[in-house]
């Protein structure tokens, strides 16, 4: 096997393809798919000729790692791992700690040897180390070579700090593994105990100056927000109040123009304070749009519209439809109420929406619809059926006029 | 027909005097006040039927002034008239034991009618009400709970759903062909579940404003 690789290491120019792991098809890490397309053999008899060569001496695992580290990663997507228990971080401390053994077993197979009582230690050590600096290296840019797999789709925090954890014990167990079995760990116990002491001692000293410097960092954080918002209400209001109260001054002698100066502002106010900010953002939703339009019509005809909302639904093509119709409804109640004000209700969820535009003005007989209404009632019921929706017309002389618009 | 008498709690001036001007030979207004403080003995003095009472107010505002009030004097009615649109603060005042809620926009006459119903005991909705407590009441109610006050039944809704369209309670009545005193008893009865519900979205609303208290 081991040759293999080494000569298609060597040859991989020409009309074959170039080898590299194959994340698209892989098990572990594309190694065997790999090698299996460049040798045009099925990565099969590559995985079964590495299992066998693990099982000799652990061999196969050496080579599998340094194939691994060797071989660039080739195009693709990355598939799923195919293994159960999909863990990455586990796995690669694993084949670390397995690495280390292989390779301290074939030290002493060699006579390069001090002791068995290192073994454990160094094994568990690897292991640890591994989990540790994949840990920390995880969010370092690719190279591919020493970060296999792609990362799992989101590490949850909590798999981070148990992996974490994870690692620093087997690294403790290590260290204490061999303490006991140099049977040094009654000196390190001694040694321990003086730096815990001192850590206490020293905390109970600092800890109140550290608690006093922390708070006074929080509050100084929330004082210096507090004055942020301060100066953002402080420059909203300029724009906004103080511009309209010093227009409502210059025009004095005209109350119509005044009371719609004021109410426009009030309506500006109240869409900051409810935190309706981006009112042209693309998230655009019925109510806002409905207020948008309310506001429209209360500018150009000088007639109050008020808008009850109840739920609210994304503007499609057919809510905007919806919205046109209300307009014109708005615009039809404040320009036949006779000043009266208009009351809209909207009622609205994912399913469909209703909206009621009703005024307190005359009102009229359907049957004998003005002509000069007639445009304005096919731009409402024309528009809803259009949309799959309806419109329908209520009134009657001396009780005001309602619209009501459906969409399914 | 007795005019209500009336005490007007605000702590702004121009408003108190604007109600004043306005509501002047519709109702009789005996006092008003600028402060909790103040209305607390202003009401305790003159023993009004009604009082018309501002949400926002410092020292704890409109909430509080029913809440030291009522315990004394259980005959007195509060109507909250506020600018606020936040349902919390519409939710808070009828909760504490308001009988309505309008806005400072309504028309004198509007505002005296509204008065008058208050005082013969029956809930004042302006739309905007009528639309929070549809909200509050939408979806499901939750499964621990008093499902009589957690929920609102079909007429109630429908009642609801035309006073937020704007419709008043004669206009209702002959819409929905029952008499008014029905209407009025509809109205009564969600407000009576407005003040007493255990639904979540309603707590959370009066749980926030709280917090908010000093």
């Amino acid at each position: 096997m081991g040759t293999a690789m080494a000569n298609s290491s060597a040859t991989a120019t020409g009309g074959t393809p170039p080898l590299r792991r194959d994340p698209g098809r892989r098990v572990l890490a594309g190694v065997c798919a790999g090698l299996g397309e460049r040798l045009g053999i099925d990565p099969l008899i590559v995985r079964v000729a590495f299992v066998a060569a693990a099982l000799a001496g652990g061999l196969g695992i050496v080579l599998y790692a340094l194939a691994w580290v060797a071989i660039p990663r080739g195009e693709g997507e990355a598939a799923p791992r195919r293994i159960p228990g999909d863990r990455g971080s586990v796995e690669v401390a694993l084949g670390v700690a397995l690495l280390a053994l292989s390779l301290l077993l074939t030290f002493r197979e060699l006579g390069i040897w001090f002791s068995d009582a290192v073994v454990w230690p160094l094994v568990l050590v690897a292991a640890g180390g591994a989990l540790l600096w994949r840990q920390s290296t995880k969010p370092a840019e690719e190279p591919a070579e020493v970060r296999p797999e792609p990362e799992p789709p989101k590490p949850t925090r909590a798999g981070t700090v148990s992996r974490t954890g994870l690692g620093v014990a087997l690294v403790i167990a290590a260290g204490l593994a061999f303490l006991q079995a140099t049977g040094s760990l009654v000196a390190a116990r001694d040694v321990v105990l003086a730096v815990l002491v001192v850590v206490i001692v020293l905390g109970v000293i600092f800890a109140p100056w550290i608690l006093r410097l922390v708070r006074s960092l929080s509050a100084e954080r929330a004082e210096r927000i507090r004055s942020q918002e301060r100066a953002e209400m402080a420059a909203h209001l300029h724009d906004s109040v103080l511009q309209t109260l010093a227009l409502v001054q210059r025009r004095a002698e005209d109350p119509k123009r005044v009371a719609a100066l004021a109410r426009r502002q009030e309506r500006e106010l109240r869409g900051w304070l409810s935190g309706r900010t981006q009112r042209d953002s693309a998230e655009r939703r019925l109510a806002s749009a409905l207020e948008d339009a309310a506001e429209a019509v209360e500018q150009a005809h000088g007639v109050q519209v008020e808008v009850v909302a109840v739920g609210d639904r994304d503007l499609d093509a057919k809510a905007d439809a919806l919205v046109a119709a209300a307009r014109e409804a708005m615009v039809n109640a404040a320009k036949f109420g006779q000043g009266s004000p208009v009351a809209v209700y909207a009622e609205a969820s994912d399913g469909g929406a209703r909206v009621f535009v009703k005024d307190r003005g005359p009102g009229f007989d359907p049957a004998a619809i003005p002509t000069d209404r007639r445009g304005i009632r096919e731009s409402i019921v024309g528009r809803m059926e259009r949309n799959g929706g309806s419109a329908n017309i209520t009134s009657a002389p001396g009780s005001g006029t309602e619209v009501e618009l459906v969409l399914e | 027909m007795t005019r209500p008498r009336v005490v007007v709690v605000d702590d702004h001036e121009i408003f108190r005097a604007g109600v004043r001007s306005e509501l002047e030979d519709l109702v009789e207004i005996v006092g008003d006040a600028a402060t909790v403080e103040e209305a607390v003995s202003r009401i305790g003095e003159t023993r009004p039927d009604v009082v018309l009472l501002d949400v926002h107010m410092p020292d704890g505002g409109g909430v509080e002034v029913i809440r030291r009030i009522a315990p004394e004097h259980p005959e007195t009615r509060f109507l909250a008239l506020s600018v606020s649109d936040a349902a919390e603060d519409v939710i808070a005042v009828i909760r504490a034991g308001a009988r309505g809620y309008v806005t400072k926009t309504i028309s004198g006459p509007d505002l005296a009618d509204a008065v008058r119903r208050v005082q013969d005991g029956d809930a004042v909705f302006s739309p905007r009400l009528a639309g929070f407590v549809l909200d509050a009441f939408a979806g499901a109610p939750p499964a621990p709970g008093d499902p009589e006050l957690d929920q609102l039944t079909p007429r109630e809704r429908e009642v609801l759903q035309h006073l937020a369209r704007g419709y008043m309670y004669k206009e209702i009545a002959r819409r929905l062909e029952i008499s008014t005193k029905t209407v009025e008893a509809h109205a009564s009865a969600v407000l009576r579940k407005l003040q007493l519900s255990s639904r979540h979205e309603i707590s959370r609303w009066a749980a926030e404003r709280r917090l908010l208290e000093p």
